[in-house]
């Protein structure tokens, strides 16, 4: 990216900017690695924030264990090929219990997610967590700002955030607090994609469609990835030319229709794109205001 | 829905779907420039319906939205039939009723010519901390005012602020034009008055433009219902408008960031370049030292790079092996960066607690973190009428001009220069919270011309003279808690041992050096702040110095230790239960306390923070002075301070 005043490359910037300003304000930061485009995106740039440095702080994966396979595949072979210090976390306690997004609903992820994740940063007494979370994607995220402080308990107090100005970030903390810090903040999905391509970032194949089997729900594309899927009774999976523009667990992530094969074809899908890349993900139809409250309790 | 809203020339290119049509839209996206920009308007002047019909109009907004929108519309719309565009921006009005601290809001579109980041941000009392951090990182402000209303106090207010955070360029959106029969009139004298009403604020383009936020008219085209207006439609001046702040022209100027050294071989000085351009060869200053030497490369992982400009995160490798750190400034070696630790500047206060004259603040300045204090508030300005007012302390919201000492020389340039190295942070020690935001004006005195007498007889010296080590034992507690007795006892058995020792306690100071001083809270902490500057000097001098004050707050005995110096400062908690202290009453100030007769007395209507972590923990009520005492001398021993 040669030209300097490109919006991607002041994006660029920025992003390794705010990394960088972690690693040297924070005793013990971790990457919160989702497997995603955003988590690829994010790598990338810390790779460059830290170069010719391997980065100086772990990976975090919080496996529900119910991931699709290709993305924990696509997990190790990244931390393999680069080299990473990967950390996988499960709620053990919870998964001997049989916990499980068919019966349990909002309760699966609150206990497989959000427990486990404060479970794991409390276990490693990280006190500063990246994540890939972008304004553009939820309304209610266009106000969170990139050092998001949370209590001893791991809690957002929405009434005890910073003020953030220029460059500045404060990142500054009492025992046991903590803060997560978001360097995408300002990036678009269609910036996500673009970068991607331009950097030749590499991603789990599941973005890309192809023939699938898949079950139609709620009008949601659920893509079965083994045989612990659940099937409603009538319910028959059919091959049908999809792809998936966020990633989560195969039960909750809804696929869209399309022939997007590969990159140039899903960034011209993308600005011709009809719905909102959140409206795929069950998880936010729970309840109303659901990102609010999820974050509210330490969920990103 | 009016028709002329929606056009064509925001229809993705790619829509054709050609790979030639790709190319092209890639090629564009690739090569655009991006504004960042701050909306900013009273309540109802149509702020929302206003970024709502930007986000509409150039199809950012998806079907999924798009269907929701219709139906909230019709349910929450204040717009009859036709779609309500603010209902697309989250109202944060609703946060701020629930007390959320949402200071900006920020959204996203992008046209073929210029990706935008909009800074919305809510109303209201906090709207002085919210627009200042807003226009913290904006280009250009649109201000809105509503044709029906003119210009008000808080449009001149808004202008106010975007000019005291260094916004230059100007939109003033003349919103609503539709409800005053799109006449050209009352749009000029509206430009007029408000071209008069910030012409101090030299703001280097100012560009008036009638619209009408829910009907579209010039908001992405020209209206022809407004014929006599032949400017640019917001988005087109949004789109051009030239904010040609080039700072790559400056000289070059990098906060070191974090120093970068995967091995022996390399070590490389990480940071975000700040203002000018480098290239390897160039020479280059280190803010601290002085000391100077080449670039060697300039370190990305796509390779190294022949050149590097402001807004650019490098790695710098540099030929010469020097001392450099995280907060060190690395600058043109022709135009070294200048040092001080005594400022004016102008300040925000955001949080609820006031900002006190001297008590010890975190100030954040490019990558350096330092203490200091604001040393004499210089006035008050009133941000309606600019009017300089006095004042002790600042309240939140408050705008104030101060002066400002820092414990070390920072590397700085004025903010009207300098976003980066002028403008800085204001951190609370205690709960971290970022309380204040300031911009530097100038220098008081430049570090670099300041040297310290050098004294041939230094502390050292007086030290070894009277064989002791200096330092001081600061006794903190409740009034009544025992603090003079037992440090009298301690200052006896260590003149008994020849030790050199001075007791300041609230008789020889809150009557002589500190007469002037009360005991509301501002007074409180200048008092402490006078007795540690005391102690330094007598420590200085080579005294073991026994403090004896309430000292109630915790960042004034933090002060106080940072002041000394860690390993010269003992904090003795001399620790009372209030109720024993009541009943001691030796000055019979509780009972006057209790009956109303005293106001701000410790432990009854004003706080005390106890230590969480002196040195010494006497609690009275297990053992007798005398005792205490000698305990506080056996840590003497044990720290090395006496024999
Ligand atoms: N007639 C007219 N009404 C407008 C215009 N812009 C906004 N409004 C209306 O003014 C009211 C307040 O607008 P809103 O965007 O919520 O204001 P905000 O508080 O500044 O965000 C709403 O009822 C809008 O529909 C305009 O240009 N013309």
């Amino acid at each position: 990216m040669s030209d300097r005043a490109s919006h991607l490359r002041r994006l660029e910037n920025e992003s390794i900017h705010i990394i960088r300003e972690v690693v040297a304000e924070c005793r013990a930061p971790v990457f919160l690695y989702s497997i995603g485009k955003d988590s690829s995106v994010l790598l990338r740039l810390m790779q460059k924030a830290f170069h010719p440095s391997t980065l100086p702080f772990p990976l975090l994966h919080i496996d529900t264990r119910w991931k699709f396979r290709a993305m924990i595949e696509f997990r190790d072979e990244t931390v393999r090929a680069l080299g990473l210090r990967l950390l996988v976390h499960t709620n053990e306690a919870a998964r001997a219990e049989g916990v499980n997004p068919f019966d349990h609903g909002p309760y699966y992820t609150h206990a497989m997610k959000t427990e486990a994740l404060k479970a794991a940063l409390a276990l490693h007494g990280f006190d500063a967590a990246f994540g890939g979370a972008r304004r553009d994607e939820e309304k209610s995220r266009a106000k969170e700002r990139i050092f998001s402080f949370r209590t001893a308990n791991q809690e957002w107090d929405p009434k005890n955030q910073r003020p953030e100005f220029w460059r500045l970030y404060n990142g500054r903390i009492n025992k046991g607090e903590s803060i997560r810090v978001f360097p995408l903040s300002n990036w678009t999905e269609l910036d996500i994609w673009q970068y991607i391509m331009l950097e030749e970032i590499p991603i789990v194949p599941l973005y890309f469609a192809a023939e699938r089997p898949v079950v139609e729900r709620d009008g949601s594309l659920i893509v079965p990835d083994d045989d612990r899927m659940r099937y409603h009774p009538g319910e028959q999976p059919q091959l049908r030319m999809v792809r998936f523009r966020s990633l989560g667990c195969y039960p909750l992530t809804g696929a869209v229709e399309s022939t997007a094969a590969t990159l140039p074809e899903i960034v011209t899908e993308m600005f011709t794109a009809r719905t909102s890349e959140r409206g795929n993900r069950l998880i936010d139809r729970d309840e109303k205001d659901s990102m609010e409250k999820k974050k509210r309790e330490g969920y990103f | 829905m009016d028709g002329n809203a929606l056009t064509d020339r925001q229809q993705p290119a790619a829509q054709t779907d050609g790979a030639a049509a790709l190319a092209a839209y890639l090629e564009t996206q690739r090569r655009i420039g991006t504004l960042r920009f701050l909306t900013c308007g009273s309540v109802d002047d149509g702020k929302s319906t206003l970024i709502g019909r930007l986000l509409y109009d150039t199809k950012l907004i998806f079907e999924d939205q798009l269907a929701s929108l219709e139906r909230d519309s019709r349910k929450h719309g204040t717009t009859g039939d036709d779609i309500d565009f603010a209902l697309l921006v989250d109202g944060l009005e609703a946060e701020r009723e629930q007390g959320i601290t949402i200071d900006v809001a920020y959204r996203f579109f992008t046209t073929d010519r210029r990706r935008f980041i909009v800074a919305d941000t809510p109303g209201h009392e906090q709207y002085t901390r919210n627009m200042a951090t807003g226009a913290s990182n904006a280009e250009l402000a649109v201000v809105l005012v509503d044709a029906r209303n003119g210009v008000l106090t808080q449009t001149r207010r808004h202008s106010f602020i975007a000019s005291l955070m260094g916004i230059r360029h100007v939109v003033l959106a003349v919103n609503k034009i539709d409800l005053v029969g799109f006449d050209q009139a009352r749009f000029e004298a509206i430009r007029a008055e408000y071209e008069h009403a910030v012409a101090e604020f030299g703001f280097q383009s100012l560009v008036a433009i009638p619209l009408s936020a829910r009907y579209g008219d010039n908001v992405l085209t020209r209206s022809d219902r407004t014929p006599w207006y032949d400017g640019p439609s917001l988005l087109e001046h949004l789109e051009t408008v030239d904010i040609g702040d080039d700072l790559a022209l400056a000289p070059f100027r990098m906060p070191v960031q974090w120093v970068n050294r995967p091995d022996l071989d390399f070590r490389g000085f990480s940071g975000t370049i700040a203002a000018g351009t480098v290239k390897p060869g160039d020479v280059v200053a280190v803010a601290s030292s002085g000391r100077t030497t080449t670039v060697a490369r300039i370190v990305t992982m796509d390779g190294d790079l022949d050149e590097a400009s402001a807004g650019d995160a490098v790695t710098l490798a540099l030929a010469d092996e020097i001392d450099i750190s995280r907060g060190d400034v690395l600058a043109a070696g022709e135009a070294p960066v200048a040092m001080a630790d005594q400022f004016q500047a102008h300040v925000v206060w955001l949080n609820e607690s006031p900002m006190l004259q001297g008590r010890t603040y975190l100030f954040k300045l490019g990558t350096r973190t330092a203490p200091g204090s604001i040393t004499r508030i210089r006035h008050r300005i009133d941000i309606n009428t600019h009017e300089k007012l006095s004042a002790t302390d600042l309240r939140v919201n408050d705008v104030a001009v101060v002066n400002l000492g820092l414990t070390l020389p920072v590397a700085f340039e004025p903010y009207a220069e300098s976003r980066d190295l002028g403008g800085f942070i204001i951190i609370d020690r205690v709960s971290n919270a970022t309380v204040g935001v300031g911009m530097i004006d100038y220098a008081l005195r430049r570090a670099t011309n300041l040297t310290w007498q050098d004294l041939d007889v230094d502390r050292a010296a007086r030290a070894r003279l009277k064989d002791q080590q200096p330092a001081v034992i600061w006794f903190t507690g409740l009034s009544g808690s025992g603090k003079s007795t037992i440090a009298n006892l301690v200052e006896r058995k260590l003149h008994a041992q020849g030790q050199h020792t001075y007791v300041l306690d609230g008789d020889n100071i809150r009557h002589g050096l500190n007469r002037d001083l009360g005991f509301t809270e501002a007074d409180r902490v200048e008092n402490i702040r006078r007795v540690s500057e005391a102690a330094a000097l007598f420590v200085d001098a080579g005294l073991i110095v026994l403090v004896s004050f309430i000292s109630p707050y915790r960042a004034e005995r933090d002060a106080a230790r940072e002041r000394i110096g860690d390993g010269e400062f003992l904090e003795v908690f001399v620790d009372t239960p209030i109720e024993e202290c009541r009943r001691r009453d030796p000055k019979g100030l509780y009972e006057k306390a209790y009956s109303g007769l005293i106001r701000n007395f410790t432990g009854v209507d004003a706080p005390y923070e106890a230590p969480l972590t002196p040195e010494i923990h006497l609690r009275t009520v297990e053992a007798v002075p005398e005792v205490l005492a000698d305990r506080v001398i056996e840590a003497l021993r044990g720290r090395n301070i006496i024999r």
